[in-house]
């Protein structure tokens, strides 16, 4: 009998490659001057724009590796002196900073946009594309996914509001397919789409499977730790075997932890993160949780950023534009109304699957998309579910709005609350 | 002007004033008092095709905050403390029933904050009909305009259900016809604004064209022929001021004592205060398929803001255009606190300002702002400045 080897450290050093192996391509791309399409994470395209060999950057992300680096602070600072507000999105600022320092970023240069795709899932992406559209005179493309609409709307169209959206979002793709013809000088080739495609869906399949495996009591992974590398490959992999390839290992690896037993540490506390995390703080932020045994096993986050995969994602590959058009336009539907703008629904769901005892509501200054209504959502929960929820501020990558005392205090007060709830339940 | 006539004026002018200070919506209920079973629908910035429930006889109304005549409280526990305070005070004045006539609430998804507070006004007033009306950002595409006809067709869909009649073509029209003599008078008054600015204040026109958002169409537009006849026998002298176009209103309005502020300094001869109203810049044909007309005036015979991307329209180019056509000597770049479109657009702004070297003046402001001392300093510095290169 033989006894597969377990495959624990591999996420680590798989994702470190690639991510590394990323900024190796961006250089590349920088210096030969290869055209490079600049996407957003929801919403990417990047299916269609491996299809043209297309290289892509994603400047959440390197804007979010700004703040992980602990640089975020000089092109924030840059951003500023040139005229943008302390008010703007602090990711805007940190890539207007990044440009103005000659596309120097502390991981390697990035290439100019040759390219702009911004889809309406945040308006912040539209105004941010108009910034390079300044910058450069790249061409912008935006696509409306016309999505959540209200009352009654729930999680999903149907009827003819529904068909009329599908069409229109169709009728851009196929628009943009053109607008990428004549930018690569490559003719469409359907089926390298709906090869890259085929790999999207198996990447989505592990992708649920490993958000999935923290049901598992311990969690064997903290969906804001690991989380956020699974969201980086995830957008920048997306479309291609070797990211596919990396979330099933990923399910292995995990597998492998619960197997063996091995929780992210001593779990006390389960805990669902709506919101994002702060980029400038990534360690403080979770340490402050940790050193109460509180774990996060899940976010709102790995939902809306982590590729629109929702469950039972899975693109028709017998019509691939078609296809790519509904998955599209659901995942926006999806991704706006249930974990983001109409969240307690989802919310309640999870508290329940995932076995959560309460939930941080973490706004940031610079994403009104996801920060908004959360103090709303927090009260909803806690009047109507009995879900007890932290409301806490600070921000994506601006050290400066980062106040650690303050924080502390009110998540020491959190778990103790949660501590008080167990007791008097008697658990 | 004889004394009859400034007083007639001034009376119209002190009612809109009313109207826009007084965060009850008194013509609302004045209306529903006259209409009993009248619905009413109101609708967020920017823009709304207020043609459609007015054909059903709704009463379309827009929300556009409260500027400080509310105090904002139950709305702070709901909403994150870095947005905006439109969001807030629009809010507000629903929670606190003030908006109690509304039937239907729409709000066009302009901003990331605004898409938001949708969903903060389906959960907390779930008797009221809260929808997002998605108004192209591919402005440019070939396939907006029928998409947007088919989302004005379920727009209409609602109002339909709200009202418990079908909207007819031909009511349609009508509509049109009467928002088109509605937006003609509006550029009739923008035409006094540019002309002869002496003769209305930045402040007096701003009312009367606020006050259109917050009354029926049909008595905005008496209101307006008559002042607009009236206007050329007021006797007013032409000032020694600088002529400026005051950018940044399109959303969060400025408080009228900031407006006050710099017409003491400027005139104001053109702007982008409320542009929703004035979106369309042209008649829309009243012959053909309604709704598709409306679809394709938003699309391609419209104004410009921060909040829709078009190509053909780069804002920058635009603003430049606005202040050649309006022959202002300078420009007022304003944009209220927290909003995410004005900030990052007033960056392009100045930077296309600079370049074309018009002298041009920043201010932040919010809605609820009551101070105005360090405003009116840096206002006249900047005016008189400016009358010193003059001169």
């Amino acid at each position: 009998m033989t006894t597969k080897t377990p495959t624990i450290g591999s996420i680590r050093n798989e994702s470190r490659r690639l991510l590394e192996q990323w900024w190796r391509e961006m250089a590349a791309a920088d210096h030969a001057g290869r055209p490079t399409a600049y996407v957003f994470v929801m919403g990417s395209l990047g299916e269609l724009l491996r299809a043209f060999d297309l290289p892509v950057n994603c400047p959440e992300i390197t804007s979010l590796q700004t703040a992980v680096r602990g640089a975020s602070l000089q092109y924030l600072q840059a951003a500023e002196d040139s005229g943008y507000s302390p008010d703007i999105c602090g990711y805007v600022k940190a890539d207007v900073g990044l440009h103005l320092k000659d596309r120097q970023h502390p991981n390697g240069r990035i290439p100019k946009p040759a390219l702009v795709i911004a889809t309406n899932m945040c308006n912040t992406y539209v105004k941010w594309a108009e910034i390079w559209e300044q910058m450069y005179g790249c061409p912008v493309f935006v696509l409306d996914l016309p999505a959540w609409r209200g009352t009654r709307a729930g999680a999903g169209a149907d009827g003819e509001a529904l068909r009329n959206d599908r069409r229109y979002v169709e009728a851009q793709l196929r628009d943009l397919i053109a607008l990428c013809e004549d930018l690569t000088g490559t003719a469409f080739d359907i089926d390298r789409l709906r090869e890259a495609m085929a790999q999207v869906n198996r990447m989505a399949a592990s992708y649920h499977a490993v958000l999935a495996l923290n049901q598992h009591r311990p969690a064997p992974f903290s969906a804001i730790r690991e989380g956020i590398t699974f969201q980086g490959i995830s957008n920048l992999y997306r479309g291609s075997p070797e990211g596919t390839r990396f979330f099933e290992l990923a399910r292995e690896e995990i597998q492998d932890r619960i197997r063996l037993g091995m929780g992210t540490l001593e779990e006390k506390y389960r805990l669902l993160l709506a919101g994002t995390t702060c980029y400038a703080a990534l360690k403080r932020f979770a340490e402050m949780f940790e050193q109460w045994g509180g774990v996060f096993v899940h976010s709102t986050y790995m939902v809306f950023a982590g590729g629109g995969f929702a469950p039972g994602f899975a693109y028709d590959l017998a019509r691939p534009i078609e296809s790519l058009a509904e998955t599209l336009l659901l995942s926006a539907w999806r991704g706006w109304s249930m974990p983001m703008f109409y969240a307690q629904d989802w919310l309640a769901e999870t508290v329940r699957e995932w076995s959560v005892d309460g939930i941080c509501f973490h706004g940031v200054k610079s994403c009104r998309t996801t920060s908004t209504g959360l103090p709303d959502v927090r009260e909803w929960l806690r009047t109507r579910c009995d879900i007890p929820g932290l409301f806490i501020q600070s921000d994506l990558v601006d050290p400066r709005l980062w106040s650690d005392a303050q924080l502390k205090n009110r998540i020491d007060a959190f778990i103790e609350s949660l501590a008080g709830r167990r007791a008097t339940a008697g658990r | 002007m004889s004394g009859s006539g400034e007083r007639e004026v001034a009376a119209i002018l002190e009612e809109c004033r009313v109207l826009v200070e007084d965060p009850t919506y008194p013509a609302v209920r004045r209306w529903r008092e006259a209409h009993p079973g009248g619905k009413v629908l109101g609708h967020f910035q920017v823009y709304f095709p207020e043609e459609i429930p007015h054909a059903a006889g709704m009463l379309p109304v827009k929300i556009m905050g409260a500027g400080s005549t509310v105090q904002i409280r139950k709305a702070d526990a709901r909403i994150a403390a870095f947005v905006c305070s439109i969001i807030r005070s629009s809010l507000e004045l629903a929670l606190t029933g003030r908006l109690d006539f509304l039937s239907v609430f729409v709000t066009p998804p302009i901003c990331d904050a605004a898409r938001n507070a949708c969903a903060v006004w389906v959960r907390n007033l779930p008797s009221l009909n809260s929808q997002v009306l998605y108004l192209p950002q591919n402005a440019a595409s070939p396939h907006a305009a029928a998409y947007l006809r088919d989302e004005y067709r379920r727009i209409a869909g609602v109002v339909e259900e709200a009202v418990g009649r079908p909207i007819t073509d031909d009511g349609l029209r009508r509509s049109i016809a009467l928002y088109n003599e509605n937006r003609r008078l509006l550029r009739d008054l923008y035409r006094v604004k540019r002309e002869t600015p002496w003769l209305l204040s930045a402040v007096e026109a701003y009312t009367l064209v606020r006050a259109g958002g917050l009354m029926p169409r049909e008595e905005h537009n008496v209101l307006l022929r008559r002042v607009l006849g009236l206007l050329p026998e007021r006797e007013a002298k032409r000032q020694d001021k600088i002529r400026v176009v005051f950018e940044g209103g399109y959303c969060e309005q400025p408080p009228l004592d900031m407006l006050a502020v710099i017409q003491d300094a400027c005139y104001i001869v053109d702007d982008d205060l409320l542009i929703g109203l004035r979106w369309l810049t042209g008649d829309v044909p009243t012959d053909g398929e309604p709704l598709a007309s409306l679809a394709r005036a938003y699309l391609d015979g419209s104004s410009y803001s921060p909040v829709q991307h078009d190509p053909r329209k780069p804002k920058p180019e635009m603003l430049l255009r606005r202040i050649r056509e309006s022959h202002a000597d300078a420009a007022i770049v304003a944009a209220p606190k927290m909003c995410e479109p004005g900030l990052e657009d007033q960056v392009n702004h100045i930077r296309a300002l600079e370049a074309a070297g018009i002298p041009h003046l920043v201010l932040e402001f919010e809605e609820k702002m009551t101070v105005f001392e360090q405003m009116r300093m840096e206002v006249e510095t900047f005016a008189e400045s400016l009358l010193f290169d003059f001169a």
